[in-house]
């Protein structure tokens, strides 16, 4: 089911935390909301899930306006970044809630149930309480509890935020997996820019309550709309007017083949890539990547003066250099 | 060493000022063997006094706790002008004596008082009986839900809460199946306070009761009345009653700790 967003604002207070926010997101499409803390992300995925009410604008789901219904009734599974888990009930139970809330019949209950575990690897565990869970399996509980219910969309607010990376990689394959096999609608808040890329098709990114760009995640790398875009789905150094990231930069040993003159501060090894940090004649600092056969041909080392070119820099013009404070 | 000190000082402590006067009570009580006990607890006055007693906490307890919850959920949940003075006045029975809410209560409901006059012509008489007493009872025992309540409330959060909303649950099913069994301990904890706040109240309802024998004597006042008439066995008898009334409560809560969820 598809959902739209249109003109969308919220304000707590003074704090602006949605402004004029509209967005698309397709029917079966998974889709990332991107920005730093405070960007208004998880205020827009509980404006769409009906836990928050706009000051202002309409939010549309597969074709109905539901801006005045409640989320009880909004055909929503949420997952929050803490689980909200019912700690007084089992796994079982936990997972059963919004089919109980249904009078489903027992019989159809108990299978659905069964049938969920078994989707979130969770088998043997109905019978646990959520605190004799770790995060992992309490956030797939979780996962499972707002998928018994059949929901049109799936929103998850920052899903795998509260645990350590192991767990997170594994979840973030497991959930695009899972996405592959259900076809629900799904957008997820993340401010962890790999997250986005790797599980989402459709990235928005948003910043001080405005969407900054709305693209695929090859769109947001290559062609970003902005500084402050360019500089949060990837790292950049500022090179003279414009952008750059580490690895379109060439470094050279011959004056002769242009550039700017840099210092090299520090040689980095990192597998097949080695980090070369240089200094500028301004010393400001530059971060170049290279290849590990590039850095052994150019012999670097700390001291070593280098020409520095740069293959695709990226000059934004006035309006696209953001707002104030807009870049990290 | 210093371990054993702080160990042996609150023993010391709790056995002199707790476990003393009360073993004396008993001891005093069954001083001429159990049949005087007995037959001091079986009179008309003391029987009316141990029903009056459960009558005025099986009303306090189910309103306070009733009120109690609702008030921690406004408390906790809502923002709204004056929600200090509520919080305020919650704690008011605690800080005033009991003494003071008797003689307030008489000051309205009195034949004398603001609504007295109005009650008493409508034939309804509140001062020096039941329903009297059952306020000053509800008035001194009406902080302790709310207060076992709200920092429960405040701890759990929302968000089971909204995660039980976009499963379909209605407020009300919220309610019964989400918040309700997460406080439920806080809210056990506060019925039994409650129900020992309501068994042992004396002054308020000493001064709005009128204290007639058989009548408007609660369990309390019994045993002034014995001692006062110089029956010690008759008040220490009593006494002992008050003392098992309340332990069994204080067991009772024991009863239902808490399963493995809490681990």
């Amino acid at each position: 089911m598809s959902i739209v967003a249109q003109g969308v604002s919220k304000r707590f207070g003074d704090f602006v935390a949605l402004e004029n926010v509209s967005l698309d997101v397709p029917d079966g499409s998974l889709t990332a909301l991107l920005g730093p803390s405070g960007g208004g992300k998880s205020t827009l995925l509980r404006v769409v899930a009906g836990l928050e009410r706009p000051d202002s604008g309409r939010v549309v789901i597969s074709g109905e306006d539901a801006t005045a219904t409640p989320a009880r009734k909004r055909g929503v599974g949420f997952v929050f970044q803490h689980y909200a888990a019912f700690k007084h009930m089992t796994v079982r139970d936990n997972v059963a809630f919004g089919l109980k809330i249904r009078k489903r019949p027992k019989g159809e209950t108990r299978a659905r149930v069964d049938e969920l575990l078994g989707l979130v690897h969770l088998e043997g565990f109905a019978s646990r309480y959520p605190a004799q869970l770790s995060g992992g399996q309490r956030q797939r509980m979780a996962l499972a509890r707002a998928l018994a219910v059949e929901p049109r969309v799936l929103l998850l607010d920052e899903p795998f935020g509260a645990l350590d990376a192991t767990v997170r990689k594994e979840l973030r394959a497991w959930l695009r997996r899972l996405h592959d096999e259900v076809h629900v609608t799904t957008i997820f808040v993340t401010h962890d820019q790999e997250e986005a890329m790797e599980v989402a098709e459709q990235i928005v990114v948003l910043n001080r309550g405005r969407i900054e760009q709305v693209g695929s995640p090859r769109d947001l790398y290559e062609l970003p709309a902005n500084e402050f875009v360019m500089s949060f789905v990837g790292p950049v150094n500022r090179l003279g007017d414009g952008l750059v990231r580490p690895h379109d930069l060439v470094l050279s040993r011959d004056p002769g083949a242009g550039g700017v003159e840099a210092m090299v501060a520090r040689v980095v090894h990192l597998g097949f890539e080695v980090r070369v940090e240089l200094t500028l004649g301004d010393s400001s600092p530059l971060s170049a990547q290279i290849t590990r056969e590039e850095a052994d041909e150019l012999e670097l080392a700390p001291g070593d003066i280098v020409y520095v070119r740069t293959t695709a820099p990226r000059v934004f013009n006035e309006s696209e250099r953001g707002r104030p404070g807009a870049t990290r | 060493m210093a371990r054993l000190a702080l160990r042996f000082t609150a023993l010391a402590y709790l056995a002199a000022l707790l476990a003393l006067p009360v073993g004396f009570v008993f001891y005093r009580a069954f001083e001429h063997g159990i049949g005087t006990a007995w037959e001091s607890l079986t009179t008309p006055e003391a029987q009316h006094a141990f029903w009056l007693t459960c009558l005025m906490v099986a009303i306090a307890v189910p309103l306070n706790t009733v009120f109690g919850v609702l008030c921690g959920l406004v408390l906790v949940r809502q923002r709204f002008r004056g929600k200090a003075l509520l919080s305020a006045a919650v704690d008011l029975p605690f800080a005033v004596s009991p003494v003071v809410i008797g003689l307030a209560l008489i000051l309205i409901y009195g034949r004398n008082g603001w609504f007295g006059g109005w009650l008493a012509d409508h034939g309804i008489q509140i001062i020096f009986s039941l329903p009297g007493m059952a306020l000053a009872t509800i008035f001194v025992s009406l902080p302790f839900v709310v207060r076992e309540v709200a920092p429960l409330l405040r701890e759990i959060g929302t968000e089971q809460e909204q995660a039980a909303a976009t499963l379909g649950a209605s407020p009300l099913q919220t309610f019964f199946r989400v918040t309700l069994p997460a406080i439920r301990w806080g809210v056990a904890y506060g019925v039994v306070l409650t129900t020992a706040r309501a068994l042992g109240e004396f002054g308020a309802v000493s001064i709005v009761s009128g204290k007639l024998a058989g009548q408007t004597e609660t369990l309390t006042l019994h045993v002034e009345d014995r001692f006062q008439a110089f029956d010690l066995t008759g008040a220490y008898a009593a006494a002992v009653v008050l003392a098992l009334m309340a332990i069994a409560t204080l067991l009772a809560m024991n009863l239902f700790k808490p399963k493995a969820e809490t681990s």
